[in-house]
Formats: C-alpha cells, sequence, structure tokens
C-alpha cells in the first residue's frame, strides 16, 4: 500500500521535511495519534463538565434561594432554567460522559491494550473528534441566540420541544437537536473505529479471552451505540422538521403520534445508559485486580454478563414511560425485563466483590474511586428497582426520587469512572505520577459531598417534590420549612463538592510539570499499555509486542513476582 | 503511511470490509426505525391508502430499475478490480454514477410534478414520511455517488482497488433500501 | 473466491427485474392479499438476492450475517415494542377524531388496502 500514501498526512509531511519536530499544528491539533485524539476528547469533555458544572451550581442555587441574583450567573429567569436544567442534561451525559469514558479511554487504550501502533482508520479518528468539537460548539451556540437555549428537558419531548409557540425557543430547540445528531455521527465514526480495532488488529498471540475487560466493556459499548442510535437520528430529523418545515409527525392534532418520540428516544435511550456504564465497570475492573493482585474472578463469566446486559438493555426502554399513556399490557412485559436486567448487574457487583475477597489490598488513589464506584452505583441499582416496577414507579415518576436515582447512576459512572481512570492511567498519559495525598483529599472531598446531595434528594422525591419546577415557594406544599432546609443541605453540599474540584485541578496541573517520573509500569500491571514507555511514543513500540496469557495472571503461584505481563514468553 | 493496525486482520477480514459491514449495520437501524415508524402509521391509518394512490408508480419503478442495473455495473466493477483490472472497474463505476444521477434526476422530476399537484411535506403525514423517507434515501445515494466518484478516480490509475468492493456492498445496501422503500410508498395503495 | 467467479451477475440481475415486472403487476389483480405478497414477499426476495449475490454476504465470516440479521431483529423489537402504543387510532372509548381534518377516514372503517385506488 506504499503507493497510496496520501500527501495530506502529517506524518508523511513530516517525512518531507526529514524527520523534523512537528509542528505545533500537526502535533496537537490535526494529529491522527490515538493518544492525541484521546487527550483531545478528554480535555473537551472536562472542559464541558466544568460548563455543565457551572448550569448545576446555578438552578441548585435558584432552587436552595429562590430569586437570588447568582453570583457569576445573575437572576435565574424561568427560561434560563429550563434551559440550564436541560443542557446540563444533555452535556454531562453526551459532551462528558460519551467523549470521556468512551472517546478518550478508548482511543487510549484500544490500540494500547491490543498491541498495535494506532487505530486503523486514524484520519476517520481525527474526524470524528472535529465533528464532535463543532458538535460541542454548536451546542454551546444555543445559548447566544433568539430565545435562548433550549429547554425542553433532555429527553426533547414533543409537542414542547417541537412547536416554537410552546417552547419559546424557535431557534434553540433546532441547534440543540442539530448538535446532538452532529455529535451522534461522532460517535459512529469513532465506534466503527474502535469495533473494528479491536477486532481486527490485535496483537498476535491475543485470543478473545486474553483481551483485558475494558476493552470488551468499550467495543461492547460501542457496538451497542451502534446498533440503538438509528431509530433516534431517525427520530431527530423528523422532530427537525417538525419543527423547521412545520410536518407534523409528533403532533397529536394533526396526526401524529407524541408517544412514538419517547418510543424512538428511549429505544436509544436506555441502551445509552450501558454505554457509558460499561466502560466505567471496565475501568473498575482493570483497578480492582491490579491493586488487590488478583484475578479477575470469573473472566469469561463477565463478558457472557456484560454481553447479556447488552441484549437485555434493548427490551427494556419503555419503563421510561410508564406514565406516559403506553399499553398497560407492555407496562408489564416492560417491568419483568426491566426487574431482570438488574439480574446481570447484580452479578457484575458479585464477581467485583469476589476478586476483592482474599486480595492484598492497596488502598490508592484510583482504588479508591473504583471501591467507590462499586459502592455507590449499588445504591443507583437498588433504587432503579422501586422505579423499574411499574406500579411504584406511577407514584415515583417526576419526582426528585427520579432524579436522585439516576444521578446515583451517572455520577458514578461519568465521574467516578472518569477520576478512577485518570488517577491510574495518569502515569502513562504524562510519565509522572500524581500527587497521592492530594489524590486522595480531593476523592474524600467529593465522595461524601455527592452523598450529601443525593441523598437528601430520595427524601425530597418521596415527600412527593415534583422534578422540573423553577420555584417551589408557589406550591405550599412543596416549600414547608424542613423542604426548604433539605434544599439548602443539597446545595451547599454542591458547592463544597465544586470547590474541592480544585484540588484535582491543581494537583493535575502540579503533577503535570513537577511530579515524581513515573516508570514503564508504576502499579505492577500486566495489561500491554504497561510495556509502552510512559508516555508512548508515536508508534507505541519499537517493536509491536506478542502475547502469551490472559490480562490477570497476579500472584501465580510458584513466581517470584506477584504479576506476570501479557507479554512475557515465561 | 499507514498504520500497521490498518494491515491486521485477525478477524479474519480485510479492515475495510470489516468496517463497512458495520456502517451497513448502523444504517440498518436508521432506516429501520425510520420505516418502522412509517408502517406503524400507515397500518393505523385507513385513508393513508388514498394519499399513496397519488404517488407515481411508472417513476417508481423506472427507479427501481436504475438501481437495480446501477447495482449489476457496481459488482461487475467488483469483479473487474479484483482482476486486476483497474480502468474497466473505474468504466463501470462511473456507469453506476450515472444511474446514480438518473435516479436523482427522475427524481426531481418526480417531487416537482407532485408539488405542483399541492401535494407537499406538510400536506399530511403521509407526505411528511413520502419525502423524508426518500429524501434521506437520496441523500445516501448523492453521498454514494461522490464516494464512488473518488474511487473510480483512484481505481483508474489502479489504487485502493479494495475500495471498489467496499463502495459497491454500501450501493447494494442503499439499493436493499429502495427495494423496501418501493412497495411501502409507491405499491400498496 | 472462485465460487463468486462463476456466479453470472447478468442473470441475477435479470431475475432482479422480472421481479420488479411481477411486484408491479401484482396490486392490478386487486386481491389484497395477493398485492401484499407480491409487493413485499418479492421485496424480500430481492432484498436476498442483492445481499447473496452482489454483496456476497454469504462469503464473509459467519457474525456479518448474524450482525445484520440482529440489527433487524432489535428494529423488529423496537416496532413490537411500540406498536401498542401507535398502531392503535382508536380504542373502545375514545378516537383520535383531530387527525381527521387533515386526512378524512375511508368510508369503509375496515376496508383493505386494495379497495382503494
Amino acid at each position: 500500500m506504499a503507493e497510496s500514501i496520501p500527501s495530506d498526512s502529517p506524518a508523511v509531511a513530516d517525512d518531507h521535511h526529514g524527520h523534523e519536530e512537528p509542528s505545533f499544528w500537526s502535533k496537537y491539533v490535526f494529529s491522527t495519534d490515538h493518544k492525541m485524539i484521546a487527550m483531545q476528547y478528554m480535555f473537551t469533555g472536562m472542559a464541558m463538565a466544568v460548563i455543565g458544572g457551572f448550569m448545576a451550581y446555578a438552578f441548585r442555587m435558584q432552587l436552595a434561594f429562590p430569586g437570588i441574583e447568582v453570583p457569576g450567573f445573575g437572576i435565574v429567569t424561568p427560561a434560563n432554567y429550563n434551559a440550564l436544567v436541560t443542557n446540563h442534561g444533555a452535556i454531562m451525559i453526551f459532551w462528558v460522559a460519551m467523549p470521556v469514558l468512551i472517546a478518550a479511554f478508548g482511543n487510549y487504550l484500544i490500540p494500547l491494550m491490543c498491541g498495535c501502533d494506532d487505530m486503523v482508520f486514524p484520519k476517520l479518528n481525527r474526524l470524528s473528534y472535529q465533528i464532535f468539537l463543532l458538535s460541542a460548539v454548536v451546542l454551546l451556540s444555543s445559548f447566544f441566540v433568539e430565545g435562548g437555549g433550549f429547554g425542553g428537558a433532555w429527553t426533547a419531548y414533543p409537542p414542547l420541544s417541537a412547536k416554537a409557540e410552546y417552547s419559546l425557543t424557535p431557534l434553540g430547540s433546532s441547534i440543540w437537536l442539530g448538535a446532538v445528531a452532529l455529535e451522534f455521527v461522532a460517535f459512529l465514526l469513532g465506534g466503527i473505529n474502535f469495533i473494528t480495532t479491536a477486532m481486527n488488529s490485535r496483537a498476535p498471540g491475543m485470543k478473545l479471552y486474553d483481551i483485558p475487560i475494558v476493552i470488551w466493556m468499550i467495543v461492547i459499548a460501542s457496538i451497542l451505540f451502534l446498533v440503538s442510535v438509528g431509530p433516534l437520528i431517525a427520530g431527530a430529523i423528523m422532530l427537525l422538521f417538525d419543527q423547521q418545515l412545520g410536518t407534523a409527525f409528533f403532533d397529536p392534532a394533526r396526526g401524529g403520534d407524541p408517544v412514538l418520540w419517547q418510543h424512538l428516544f428511549w429505544f436509544f435511550g436506555h441502551p445509552e445508559v450501558y454505554v457509558v456504564l460499561l466502560p466505567a465497570l471496565g475501568i473498575t475492573a482493570e483497578i480492582i485486580t491490579v491493586f488487590a493482585r488478583k484475578k479477575l474472578f470469573g473472566y469469561k463469566t463477565v463478558l457472557h454478563t456484560t454481553i447479556a446486559t447488552g441484549v437485555l438493555s434493548f427490551t427494556v426502554w419503555a419503563h421510561h414511560q410508564f406514565i406516559s399513556g403506553v399499553d398497560p399490557r407492555m407496562a408489564h412485559v416492560f417491568t419483568l425485563t426491566t426487574l431482570l436486567i438488574s439480574v446481570p448487574i447484580a452479578e457484575m457487583m458479585f464477581v467485583y466483590i469476589a476478586t476483592l475477597y482474599g486480595g492484598s489490598i492497596r488502598l490508592t488513589t484510583p482504588m479508591l474511586w473504583g471501591l467507590s464506584f462499586i459502592a455507590e452505583f449499588l445504591i443507583g441499582g437498588v433504587t432503579g428497582i422501586f422505579l423499574g416496577a411499574s406500579g411504584a414507579d406511577i407514584y415515583f415518576h417526576d419526582t426528585y426520587f427520579v432524579l436522585a436515582h439516576f444521578h446515583y447512576t451517572f455520577f458514578p459512572i461519568a465521574i467516578i469512572g472518569t477520576f478512577a481512570g485518570l488517577t491510574f492511567w495518569f502515569p502513562k498519559m504524562f510519565g509522572r505520577m500524581m500527587n497521592d495525598r492530594l489524590g486522595k483529599i480531593h476523592f474524600w472531598g467529593t465522595i461524601i459531598p455527592f452523598n450529601f446531595i443525593f441523598i437528601p434528594l430520595f427524601v425530597l422525591g418521596m415527600g412527593g417534590q415534583h422534578r422540573r419546577i423553577f420555584d417551589y415557594s408557589y406550591f405550599p406544599e412543596l416549600s414547608m420549612p424542613w423542604m426548604q432546609d433539605i434544599r439548602v443541605l443539597a446545595t451547599s453540599s454542591l458547592l463544597i463538592m465544586l470547590g474541592f474540584q480544585v484540588v484535582f485541578f491543581y494537583n493535575f496541573i502540579v503533577s503535570l510539570r513537577s511530579g515524581e517520573k513515573a516508570s514503564k509500569n508504576p502499579w505492577k500491571s500486566n495489561t500491554l499499555e504497561w510495556t509502552a514507555d510512559s508516555p508512548p511514543p508515536h508508534g507505541n513500540w519499537k517493536e509491536l509486542p506478542t502475547v502469551y496469557r490472559g490480562p490477570y495472571e497476579y500472584s501465580v503461584p510458584g513466581r517470584d513476582e506477584d504479576y506476570w505481563p501479557q507479554d512475557q514468553p515465561n | 503511511m499507514k498504520p500497521i493496525a490498518t494491515t491486521r486482520s485477525t478477524s479474519g477480514m480485510p479492515t475495510g470490509l470489516l468496517a463497512i459491514w458495520w456502517v451497513v449495520g448502523s444504517e440498518i437501524v436508521i432506516f429501520g426505525g425510520l420505516l418502522g415508524s412509517y408502517i406503524m402509521y400507515r397500518l393505523s391509518h385507513d385513508a393513508w391508502a388514498n394519499q399513496a394512490a397519488n404517488t407515481n408508480t411508472a417513476l417508481g419503478t423506472l427507479n427501481t430499475f436504475v438501481l437495480l442495473t446501477s447495482s449489476l455495473f457496481a459488482v461487475l466493477a467488483h469483479r473487474a478490480a479484483e482482476s486486476g483490472d483497474g480502468k474497466k472497474a473505474a468504466r463501470l463505476l462511473y456507469y453506476t454514477i450515472g444511474g446514480a444521477v438518473t435516479f436523482v434526476c427522475v427524481k426531481a422530476f418526480e417531487w416537482s410534478t407532485e408539488i405542483a399537484h399541492g401535494y407537499t411535506i406538510t400536506s399530511n403525514t403521509f407526505w411528511s414520511f413520502y419525502y423524508t423517507a426518500a429524501g434521506i434515501h437520496a441523500l445516501h445515494v448523492i453521498a454514494g455517488a461522490i464516494i464512488m466518484a473518488i474511487v473510480a478516480r483512484d481505481a483508474a490509475k489502479n489504487m485502493e482497488l479494495q475500495r471498489v468492493e467496499l463502495i459497491g456492498i454500501y450501493w447494494h445496501f442503499v439499493d436493499i433500501v429502495w427495494i423496501f422503500l418501493f412497495p411501502l410508498l409507491y405499491i400498496a395503495k | 473466491m472462485s465460487e463468486e467467479s462463476h456466479t453470472n451477475y447478468v442473470k441475477i440481475w435479470a431475475l432482479l427485474v422480472v421481479l420488479l415486472a411481477v411486484s408491479v403487476l401484482g396490486p392490478m389483480l386487486e386481491i389484497q392479499i395477493i398485492t401484499l405478497l407480491t409487493a413485499f414477499g418479492i421485496a424480500f426476495v430481492k432484498a436476498y438476492l442483492v445481499a447473496k449475490y452482489f454483496m456476497h454476504i454469504n462469503m464473509t465470516p459467519r457474525f456479518v450475517p448474524y450482525l445484520m440479521v440482529t440489527c433487524l431483529v432489535f428494529m423488529l423489537l423496537f416496532v413490537v415494542g411500540t406498536a401498542p402504543d401507535v398502531y392503535k387510532s382508536e380504542g373502545t372509548n375514545w378516537k383520535k377524531t383531530a387527525e381527521w381534518q387533515y386526512m378524512p377516514p375511508s368510508p369503509a372503517d375496515h376496508g383493505g388496502a386494495a379497495e382503494h385506488h
């Protein structure tokens, strides 16, 4: 294929200049190197997380102290409030969890853990990031058009989202939809790249059951995304036509059916939960085995359970619509499947606990994040049982109970999972160790306030506090003093938690510049990425590795060391 | 410079071929969601048959014929590429593009006639689906033709001949989508 | 790929065109069941022929056809889960009357598709 070198490739351009140091633009901005693209995704995702966190700060302040001028934001009007809540949800899922957990870790880990030099389609990879960046810019631009940002909740149910006279955002809602569609295109391109790379470019000797679990999970998540997103893309086009051309796909007054949108949305929306959950579970599996120095309990069980979860996740979507007027007979079916899907997830939790059992556990920062992922996600999963049963859900639906439930799933996924992965692979990514002490301060400063935000919200939800209300003082039975006190508690915990993120950024920057130099394999881990230099050069290895065994051979009896890297012949 | 990763094929398939099948999989669900929605609406509204009676079966048939024929050229191009004859493959791909152009022209004529008769995308939901589904399909035809032109340009120089098969698979998929759209929009009345 | 070089693509194409003609002529008999069979049954046959002889799906590793079928099965699942809500435009005690002004209901309430043309 040497004759087919495209002349615009940066790598080729470098060759023409006689192996000079690549320019800033080709090294950092238009790079096709999977590690650089991973960093681009990571930092874009972090920037969006800051924006999404700021939105949470603004509307939580409004809820705790209705009508005050929020420092740094100003008065939160009802339209502002709707736009903030909507975009907080959309940003945290589509522009934080997806890019960081799947795109950043997928890009970084798949080639390194599979022992190859790059993604199979490097330029497609770069295009995927560029489209993603464009989608983020488009989303943020919606705040500066007439009518402001879209305020119809991240689920965008019509007819509220379909008609400008209801949503009052004639442009914002379409821009929002366009941004989401662009984001899907970016992840379809990225996902095909991930799947193809993991299927086709593994190191010689790496059989199916030698692939680290995190790679399996990212690939399965990409497949789930790819197979579930189609109906929503079709639905987004229909909704866009409803908004801009005046069609009536979802307009009940003119023969459309708004419930169809809910089905199209949640047929994607529920697998999406597993799309972001699986990579976080995978990261946790890697961390737990390394820091418990034990083989993963039941590798094949975990793998088959993951596949079962993936398939089941396509059968549960309508449990989000129990009070939308769906057919009650179908509600029975969806209750059953929803309760069924808790079985494989519970199994996964037991597998992780069994992995810890009898291990020699080292409580480093990444391990703390990994353990807290199990504990916190467990609360999210258990509260989901109440909501999955259609009888109970009628009472809980659209209260803060639901909100607290899904924050107890998404926070462990998007925030704990990310911090776990980032602190674990930081030495590999940047060649320096992170400060463990600051890391632990940040850990406790995040986890404790997190529980103080959302456990009170469970209580409020059971007290009947409805979601999507801008100012509770209009509702006497929802603004009793004890309820307002709880709102203030949750908001002040949020402020504390956001404050502790400063510790993380300080630690990140200081460790990046002057942290202790990291060796190739500081955690004594088995997987292939730890056999490359820290940070790995372009092309990752001088000579690509060969694999001889599975990734979790820790504390094997009869060996001097308690680990056994995958690339060592014996 | 292609990375070594691109040249490996652990799964037993060339990388490009594997990726194109995943693309087809993701397209199946896009059209599946759209056509599934259409079928559900259609079955619940008897009145849609009266609307569908106004679509032009003759032009629909002509377009089906054009797409089937262009698919034949695409697969013949694949055979030529496999025997290493890039020039012939490129020529056949240009015939395929010709089919795409014919398809789009017929479509443009058909739509302008219908719009002139007052059947626009906002007339009612049948026509909304009619224009949306056929429109998304036509976008795939146009995108496929553009990519095919790039592939044909390289193939004429005997470069990247494996791409002839890949764009062919995409093209046949677009053909299959039309094979289902045709009875849904034109035949069932 | 020796098997494939024996395939006569032109013959397959001719077969597809004949099927197309049948699917267009079928509805002219104006028998609903034949319309459905010729329109959709033949669509599936044509899709099978294109997938097998033009896309060579049977020469790929087995997971590819499985993947395609899985995608279709998930779409079927989507329709099955959604149809009870979307499919019904009237129940025992209600009708979606609002839409009638845009598309009047057909005179025969349960008339077959072939009766209108």
